[in-house]
């Protein structure tokens, strides 16, 4: 099986996975953390309560989350095909990682912000600070190595589903998987391609890790 | 003539819960003079807590009205309220400092909320934390410093801004006794270096009579007793002043005699008292507790003695320590 033609399809493969999946965290992060910090602070116990806007955000997420990714992929096609312009493709396979991984994101957010000591908070109150300044000096700051944690969670499930949307045209890792290894019954590249999907996982996690603890200074 | 910096007036603060209306406050009136040290004092959940925040409007008053230098609070804007917390420092039990910055930077967090200048807010975090002594730690991470030493940052950041007042919330109750007595002198030091007005809530006793000139007792959401230290410590008006002054050993073997509690100030201190007592009428009395203590900077002592159950020769008795001049009361509750 070692040729060119099969190392070039690897290689490729690795590309469309990597693309996917930092593609989406991308876009899924820039709505996800604004998302989860709004769930925070207009939360009932939050820096400005809003029911409406956390109830609503609430359901919101609940919903999205439990929808499985795979109905989810099939049935946003059309809205795929009004943003990324095709809904085959790695680029298309991005628009419902994000829909998907966003909400997924918003919670992970939320519950590193909730670990924030909330006396730190109530200090800043007292010295005068505004809801904005205490979200961007103190709430952010304060979490980044839980956030971090939660980066390297966040990118490993985005690169989970990525292979599922490879299984529909999507590209990628995954759809070599199938096309080869299941659809032609060739093990070994079904071999391959798991044992570079755990590599990949390892490295990510392993950096989501140590960023995490080299910026934590509770030590 | 001290100004009056803080004004209460009728403070009312009622939570709401499922269970209905819990009150936390109840129709609060106190003034805080400038350069006060200001001791409020009371056991857990008698409301001390809130009311330390409702002075910078951390917790919102149900009703009443609290001024700081003539402003009414709850006219301020959101905005103007903000403002008016820089004048207001405070601190906290369990420090709050921010883990992820340095003593330095954590000091600097207020000066950064302003805007200010980042060269002069750095020369001026440096001063703070050398007059809290923490010059050398300017780069150290909480983790890394004592409690006493983040409680030191915590007052340094606190004073960042210039503040009027510094209110401090059970300030020294997660710290060791020795480290009390630094951190209360710290405090003292401020006060008049500074001319800082200092609001101290505590459920110590020993806190309020190490530095405080002036002192409210609040029991079961109300204030039961406001007025100087001293004062309050020779003679006890509510029942909640006596609870925290006289020590809480009941003796009940002692049970239906007559205890009197004397109180001793710097003068008679010195005087044996006792003694010439058992000596001028020939009869034992029985010392059930006696200690000395720093009020306000003059030594104070306080004793309970049981005495004879002879009454006219116990009304003798009591004439006699009074004559010495001494202040003599009755210590009904203490043998219960």
């Amino acid at each position: 099986m070692w040729n060119e033609a099969m190392l070039r399809l690897l290689l490729r493969g690795i590309g469309e996975t990597l693309y996917m999946t930092l593609g989406a965290t991308l876009f899924a992060y820039l709505t996800g953390l604004p998302l989860g910090l709004l769930l925070v602070v207009s939360a009932p116990d939050g820096l400005a309560p809003c029911r409406p806007v956390y109830k609503t955000l609430d359901i919101l997420v609940n919903l999205t989350r439990s929808i499985p990714f795979l109905v989810l992929m099939i049935s946003v096609i059309p809205f795929t095909r009004i943003i990324a312009g095709t809904s085959i493709g790695s680029t298309a396979a991005i628009v419902p990682l994000v829909l998907s991984a966003a909400p997924f994101v918003a919670r992970l957010v939320e519950s590193s912000i909730r670990e924030v000591d909330p006396g730190v908070v109530e200090a800043a109150q007292s010295m005068g600070a505004s809801v904005m300044q205490i979200v961007c000096k103190v709430l952010l700051p304060e979490a980044k190595p839980s956030l971090l944690s939660g980066a390297a969670i966040a990118v490993t499930t985005i690169l989970g589903y990525s292979a599922m949307a490879g299984a529909v045209g999507g590209g990628g890792l995954g759809n070599i998987a199938i096309s080869y290894g299941y659809n032609r019954y060739q093990s070994d590249i079904m071999l391959v391609t798991v044992i570079l999907l755990i590599l990949i996982v390892q490295l990510f996690q392993e950096i989501g890790t140590r960023a995490s603890r080299r910026t934590d200074k509770r030590r | 003539m001290p100004q009056p910096l803080i004004e209460i007036q009728a403070l009312y603060k009622t939570y709401s819960s499922k269970g209905g209306n819990v009150p936390a406050l109840e129709d609060i009136h106190l003034t805080i003079d400038g350069g006060d040290i200001f001791g409020i004092i009371g056991l857990s959940g008698a409301g001390k807590s809130t009311l330390v925040r409702c002075l910078n409007f951390l917790e919102k008053p149900t009703s009443g009205t609290v001024r700081i230098d003539g402003v009414d609070l709850s006219s301020l804007t959101p905005a103007g309220l903000r403002e008016l917390r820089r004048s207001v420092g405070m601190i906290f039990q369990q420090f709050n400092l921010m883990m992820q910055r340095t003593a330095l930077q954590n000091v600097l967090f207020p000066l950064e909320l302003q805007k200010a200048d980042r060269k002069k807010s750095e020369a001026r975090a440096r001063e703070l934390l050398e007059l809290v002594g923490l010059a050398d730690r300017a780069g150290a991470y909480p983790a890394e410093l004592s409690g006493g030493q983040k409680q030191r940052v915590a007052i340094a950041r606190a004073l960042a801004t210039g503040p009027k007042v510094l209110l401090c919330d059970e300030a020294t109750s997660a710290l060791d006794p020795t480290t009390t007595a630094s951190i209360l002198s710290l405090l003292k030091q401020i006060n008049r270096e500074l001319g800082l007005t200092v609001v101290i809530i505590t459920h110590e006793m020993r806190v309020i009579e190490s530095i405080c000139n002036r002192v409210a007792i609040i029991d079961a959401h109300r204030i039961a007793e406001c007025g100087p230290v001293e004062e309050i410590f020779n003679r006890p008006r509510s029942e909640a002043a006596r609870r925290l002054i006289l020590p809480r050993e009941p003796a009940r073997a002692m049970a239906g005699k007559r205890c009197i509690r004397i109180v001793f100030d710097g003068s008679s201190s010195f005087e044996p008292v006792v003694a010439g007592l058992v000596l001028e009428f020939r009869t034992p009395i029985n010392i059930l507790f006696a200690d000395t203590k720093n009020v306000g900077g003059h030594a104070h002592g306080q004793m309970v003695v049981q005495l004879p159950e002879e009454e006219p020769l116990a009304e003798r008795m009591i004439r006699s320590l009074s004559a010495r001049g001494l202040t003599v009361e009755e210590a009904e509750g203490y043998v219960e």
